[in-house]
């Protein structure tokens, strides 16, 4: 199925941080779309992909993903925290990330 | 006597094994799981088809079938993590699924063949994977009772054959399936 488009379109913000202090193990994550905690709590749980196109080629494909998923909320505006199995590099604030629609619970 | 005696004295009484009172939590799928419920398929190569939820097996993967002729998802196990149960429903009560467990699915490695050298680096090309004949049976089996079961519905086979998609401006935690 190559037309279909099964996840929802999310922005990488920025990591949990303080005013000094950054902690790139915890990136927030903004869900299209989502712009408070009752709706956020819907992706809870779900996979996020960050997709991008690398120069060298990998198992025949110059595309790779990073994933991780949606841990739990963030504030009062619907942003999510997210973690990764590798952490995501500091380019990719303001970078789209795909919140895949599984582990369903509808 | 028969047992020999040992030679030395256990300074420690054997362990035995703590009882316990936990049981394993008999599996329950979700409520919108139920035989019968068309599904979006959420992930591998059938994602994005709507399918129709035959049976829940014994090792908590659901039987889905398309049906095969109307959007070409083969009778298959999925798990129900990687589904969206929709409101939609088909009778199903007609079509016999008694045969499928997992065992049915479980894949015979002895048949399978290996790959020669000839084939993996010289020109001779690998022997066409066929399909086993009593498999194209159950599929059509079970495809004939559901595909007369779909047509009372109007536009529902047409639904079926549509794979689902999000588009711009939808918004899954709104959506009602």
């Amino acid at each position: 199925m190559a037309n279909a488009r099964l996840y929802t379109k999310a922005r990488h913000l920025s990591y949990q941080r303080s005013k000094h202090v950054t902690n790139p193990d915890v990136s927030l994550v903004q869900i299209e779309g989502v712009d408070n905690t009752e709706d956020a709590k819907f992706y809870l749980g779900k996979r996020i992909a960050f997709v991008y196109r690398a120069p060298k080629e990998k198992n025949g494909s110059k595309i790779r993903v990073i994933w991780g998923k949606v841990v739990r909320t963030h504030g009062n505006s619907g942003i999510v925290r997210a973690r990764f199995r590798k952490n995501l590099p500091p380019q990719t604030f303001g970078a789209s990330l795909r919140v895949m629609l599984y582990p369903s619970k509808i | 006597m028969s047992v020999l005696e040992s030679k030395w004295h256990e300074a420690q009484p054997a362990p035995v094994p703590r009882k316990t009172n936990k049981v394993a939590k008999a599996y329950k799928a979700r409520e919108s799981l139920v035989p019968g419920a068309v599904l979006i398929l959420l992930a591998g190569r059938f994602r994005g088809k709507r399918v129709v939820l035959l049976k829940i097996l014994e090792d908590n993967t659901l039987l889905v079938t398309g049906p095969f002729k109307l959007n070409g998802v083969p009778l298959r196990r999925v798990n129900a993590s990687y589904v969206i149960g929709t409101s939609t429903k088909v009778n199903v009560s007609s079509v016999d699924v008694s045969k499928f467990n997992a065992a049915y699915f479980a894949r015979d490695r002895s048949t399978e063949s290996k790959i020669s050298e000839e084939e993996l680096f010289g020109d001779a090309k690998p022997a066409e994977r066929k399909i086993n004949d009593s498999r194209i049976a159950d599929q059509k089996a079970v495809d004939a009772g559901l595909l007369s079961e779909i047509k009372k519905t109007p536009l529902l086979s047409q639904y079926l054959a549509t794979p689902f998609s999000l588009k711009k401006g939808d918004r899954p935690h709104q959506l009602k399936f």
